[in-house]
């Protein structure tokens, strides 16, 4: 690691602050992306702006129909939430299979898509239930938010400051690990809201990172079980093909990952 | 027994420091004035060195020294050595070409190291290895088996023509051909034993310290066989004189192998220690740990069974690749070739066996032993084999194994090993009653009935340890004798040090040590101390592989316990008036056997060191020394049977159950011995189902990280079912067969044959991931 600059601002704004005046500065949440790459020297941030302890960046709430959990909330805490587990538990059960104990204590739910990993698992949730992502600047539906392998709609200094989640009817996450890195080999969130809407989002799989399943949305829309998945074709066209998993076994893991996210 | 004797189930004494934090590693080491060593490593793998360019390195704050391959070259310091000559078929000797330290011409493997850079910090040395210039010409690489052996494929060293360093041989060819001439049946199969990296938890380390006023060096490394180190430090490498290096290898953080053999890095941080008159540290970091630890295993093998009408096996015959890395490491030679094929008979009885192997070099990290060595190798390759004919011929698995079994002793095999004893099936028996053989085909129904793939698989090994008898070993090519040494000392109040060349790095030897002396003199484990891993200390030794600690390193001490005990008989006799031949020792005293006459073990000590009353012409002290060569290899063996389910969807395998029933002969401590079975079965399914080195076309690692490289974790392992069943070895005085790598020896093929039972398809290789599992379920279907 190279010598770099450590702040521990204490609200939103002077973390923009910090961010605006040094444009090689870096946030810092639970620093599982960062900290590494830090140490490979691959990355040499002149300044780490730590935002995982501004009191306004952690917490959930539900009002009415909206889960909102704030950017810097680590996954243990989502996981233990008795807000989370009531309004969705199928959250709670994503940051139950997300990472060890270690990586729940320390990671959180906006560095997971700020940074966008192809086989994070948050993506898939926010996705699929049509979350909207809140910045320090602006709101991001999160069809709009995904752009790509590692990369989103977020400008430069732009801070995440609350993932908003609306109630589904009915949602669930089912994920195959990935044998060493225990990322998602392939997840897959479903999620059916009170409109009557099947919205199905897939991580790992894709050469694009998180993408929405359209085939499983329309069959799970018209039967909202398993056996209305058999007859689904995916293609694994663009789909991830490395040591761990083929681009075919990839496309069979969205379908039985899907199958068993209906629980 | 006694609570803490030979068959005790003591704790280990060395975990209060190792679980308090207080272990003291390579590491954990620090001295006055140290500098820190970072290593420039080559990003190709197969490149022309063109040139270095030092200066903007040098000018880098807090740079003591940068030094390249010329330097050592320059300073004469011997390349590194393979200690173990294979001849051909032919009679020629091995082709290898040279392995420098640092390369001062050619890189044939990504992180071979080509300069290394010393600095006050270990920042400020990798600083100064970043600002390193290295000018490479990029060759065309052969990074596997099959790339290396194709006509005009890139070659590694002039010496070594098509890349080849051997085409070796051992059985009777035409008595194999002669076998499958008559066969009834013959069965055929082709496989890959994966390449694995070793992965101790603690990566290498050392630090070196030259004292120039008396010319003499410190090294401090993470060693296995820290006398072999210095031997080879000296003689062949000629950094230091052997009586001029102390070698010290204290707490070692696991070992599997890998630090058996004495790396370019840490002779660079011994030369260098000297060239910049500073202590000189360093301490792998992963990565390197993936890039330049020896791997494990790499072979392609065609294997054909001959069997006769009533499925007697008749004869064997194997073809084997063996991926070598690029270089020739230490005992590399001798792994797929006398610890390999010599075990290839594996529990039966087979009248004729001929096996081929094929040592190659290739554009990646060097090979040599793993945790097994050739013998895991073998195993998988017999057991797969067996289970693929008992399928083709629609027999049990268990019976054709039963039908084939050696049942009397000793027994030669048609290659070189001659079994001194063994009961084959009572292993098994003990194995398919604890996992309810019987009962399987029922569970196989009902796992059916829900839509469940269940199967079950088998491996019945026999590993060759307790390694080794030096003139067979010498006979067949080894540089060294495989002998042990120990030294008994008394101390004038009784407490004993036993100086031992075994080494343990995880192994347990200061509890069980302990106890072989406690059970001789009925005496407390905590008054005996074992003293190990300092080449000041100990007098020589071999160390710590092979499963040899228990079945040659324990043989020593007892042997040198004899010689003590004799002294001390005698002076107890002469204390108490009686004859040394009625003199007994129970529970820390000698004893005038059948009166109540005794002299307690502190004063006979007490008495040897005073020296006032001795015998006649005997010397004073109580120390005796023994050097012990075993006569023969020892042959742990057992069954290994494993249940297992596949979910048919994703393709992944959950343990339903997992026996192991070994042979070890007389078990030290069955509580250790378990843990060692327990950590050799978890590395042999961490071989069958998750872990492989895979380099792409071009030489890259790309498992070269824990994000790639799937390691066991506990989560992925079943609760063990572990048996003992007992022949002791007749070959050493306690019986000992060795347990160190069994688990890793016997697992893997159980639990592939398992996977392949369950999914009705036997073409699977390992690591059987999910997705190959998958693949292998839809080209069935």
């Amino acid at each position: 690691m190279y010598e770099t600059t450590y702040h521990r601002p204490s609200s939103v704004d002077e973390a923009a602050a910090l961010s605006a005046r040094d444009a090689e500065a870096k946030y810092l949440a639970g620093g599982h992306t960062l900290i590494p790459v830090m140490k490979q020297r691959l990355a040499s941030p002149t300044a780490v702006i730590d935002i995982g302890r501004i009191p306004a960046l952690i917490g959930v709430e539900v009002s009415g129909d909206m889960l909102t959990i704030k950017a810097a909330t680590t996954y243990f805490d989502i996981m233990n939430s008795a807000d989370v587990k009531k309004s969705i538990p199928a959250i709670a059960h994503l940051t139950s299979v997300l990472g060890d104990p270690q990586v729940r204590a320390r990671g959180t739910i906006g560095g997971s898509i700020a940074n966008n990993d192809p086989a994070a698992d948050f993506p898939a949730a926010v996705l699929a239930l049509g979350a909207t992502v809140k910045t320090n600047k602006r709101s991001i539906a999160a069809n709009d938010f995904f752009k790509g392998l590692f990369t989103t709609a977020l400008n430069d200094g732009e801070l995440i400051t609350a993932i908003s989640f609306p109630v589904p009817a009915k949602a669930g996450y089912s994920k195959m690990r990935h044998p060493a890195s225990r990322f998602a080999l392939t997840g897959v969130f479903v999620a059916q809201m009170k409109n009557g809407d099947v919205r199905v989002a897939a991580t790992g799989a894709s050469q694009n990172g998180v993408m929405r399943v359209p085939g499983i949305e329309t069959a799970l829309k018209a039967n909202w079980s398993a056996s209305a998945l058999e007859n689904v074709k995916i293609s694994p066209n663009g789909l991830i093909a490395d040591i761990h998993g083929s681009a075919e076994y990839r496309a069979n893991l969205i379908k039985v990952m899907a199958q068993r996210a209906l629980g | 027994m006694g609570v803490e004797g030979i068959g005790a189930r003591v704790t280990r004494k060395e975990d209060k420091r190792f679980v308090t934090g207080k272990g003291k590693y390579v590491d954990d080491v620090r001295v006055h004035g140290m500098t820190y060593a970072h290593f420039v490593r080559s990003p190709h793998a197969h490149a022309k060195v063109k040139g270095i360019d030092i200066s903007e390195a040098m000018k880098k704050t807090g740079v003591v020294a940068v030094l390249t391959g010329k330097e050592i070259v320059e300073d004469k310091i011997g390349n590194l050595i393979c200690g173990w000559m294979i001849h051909s078929k032919d009679g020629s000797p091995m082709k290898m070409g040279a392995w420098p330290a640092m390369a001062p011409e050619t890189v044939r493997f990504v992180g071979q190291a080509v300069a290394v850079v010393i600095g006050e910090t270990r920042n400020q040395a990798r600083d100064g290895a970043d600002a390193v210039i290295v000018d490479y010409e990029e060759l065309p690489a052969a990074a596997s088996i099959k790339a290396a052996i194709a006509p005009g494929a890139p070659q590694l060293h002039p010496e070594a023509p098509g890349n080849v360093v051997y085409d070796w041989a051992i059985g009777d060819e035409k008595a194999t051909s002669d076998a499958f001439a008559k066969a009834a049946h013959k069965v055929s199969f082709e496989l890959t034993n994966n390449r694995l990296v070793p992965n101790a938890m603690e990566p290498r380390a050392a630090i070196a310290e030259y004292d120039e006023a008396e010319e003499h060096f410190t090294l401090h490394t993470t060693s296995q066989n820290p006398h072999v180190a210095r031997l080879v430090l000296s003689a062949f490498y000629g950094v230091a004189q052997e009586h001029k290096l102390r070698v010290i290898a204290p707490d070692v953080g696991g070992g599997f192998g890998s630090k058996i053999f004495i790396y370019p890095e840490e002779m660079v941080a011994l030369w260098a220690s000297k060239k910049v008159n500073r202590p000189v540290k360093w301490t792998s970091d992963r990565t390197e740990a993936f890039l330049t630890d020896a791997h494990g295993r790499d072979h392609v093998s065609k294997a054909e069974m001959a069997f006769d009408a009533n499925h007697k096996m008749l004869g064997l015959r194997v073809k084997t690749h063996a991926n070598f890395g690029a270089y020739m490491s230490l005992f590399s030679s001798s792994v797929p070739t006398y610890l390999y094929a010599t075990l290839l008979s594996g529990q039966y009885n087979i009248p004729a066996i001929y096996a081929e192997v094929m040592g190659v070099y290739t554009n990646t990290t060097p090979v040599d032993a793993y945790r097994g060595a050739g013998r895991p190798e073998a195993s998988y390759l017999l057991e797969r084999l067996i289970e693929t004919a008992a399928r083709q011929f629609k027999i049990d698995p268990a019976e054709l194994r039963r039908k084939n079994f050696i049942t009397s002793f000793p027994h030669q095999t048609p290659v070189i090993m001659a079994y001194d004893t063994g009961d084959f099936n009572a292993s098994l028996d003990a194995a398919l009653k604890e996992i309810d053989y019987a009962g399987f085909p029922a569970r196989k129904a009902k796992a059916k009935s829900e839509g469940k793939l269940r199967g079950i698989g088998l491996s019945c090994y026999i590993e060759a340890c307790g390694i080794a008898p030096s003139k067979a070993v010498g006979s067949l090519g080894a540089g060294v004798g495989l002998w042990e040494s120990a030294e008994v000392r008394v101390n004038p109040v009784g407490t004993i040090e036993i100086l031992t060349g075994s080494h343990s790095h995880g192994q347990g030897h200061e509890t069980t040590f302990a106890q072989v002396v406690a059970d001789r003199l009925g005496i407390s484990i905590n008054q005996v101390s074992i003293v190990h891993g300092d080449t000041d200390k100990v007098q020589f030794g071999m160390g710590t592989y092979g499963s040899r600690s228990g079945a040659v390193g324990i043989s020593a001490i007892v042997k040198a316990m004899e010689k003590m005990e004799a002294k001390a008989k005698k002076i107890a006799a002469h204390h108490l008036e009686a004859s040394e031949q009625d003199i007994v020792i129970e529970n820390g005293e000698f004893k005038v056997t059948g009166t109540d006459k005794a002299m307690a073990l502190a004063n006979v000590a007490l008495s040897a060191y005073t020296a006032h009353n001795l015998p006649d012409g005997m010397e004073p002290g109580l120390k005796e020394s023994a050097f012990y060569d075993p006569s023969n290899f020892t042959f742990p063996a057992g069954s290994y049977i494993c249940e297992v389910e596949v979910d048919a969807g994703t393709g992944k395998t959950t343990f339903i159950n997992f026996v192991a029933a070994d042979d070890f002969g007389r078990l030290i401590n069955p509580m250790i011995v378990e843990g060692q079975v327990h950590g050799g079965i978890a590395q042999g399914i961490g071989q069958a189902l998750l872990e492989g080195a895979v380099y792409d076309d071009s030489g890259q690692l790309v498992t070269a990280s824990y994000m790639d490289y799937a390691m066991p974790r506990a989560d992925d392992l079943p609760s063990f079912k572990l048996q003992h069943t007992t022949t002791l070895c007749p070959g050493n005085p306690l019986g000992i067969k060795g347990c160190g790598e069994a688990g890793a020896i016997g697992s893997s093929a159980a639990v592939i044959n398992a996977i392949t039972d369950a999914i009705g398809n036997n073409k699977l290789e390992m690591p059987a991931t999910p997705d190959r599992v998958w693949h292998a379920i839809q080209a069935r279907a």
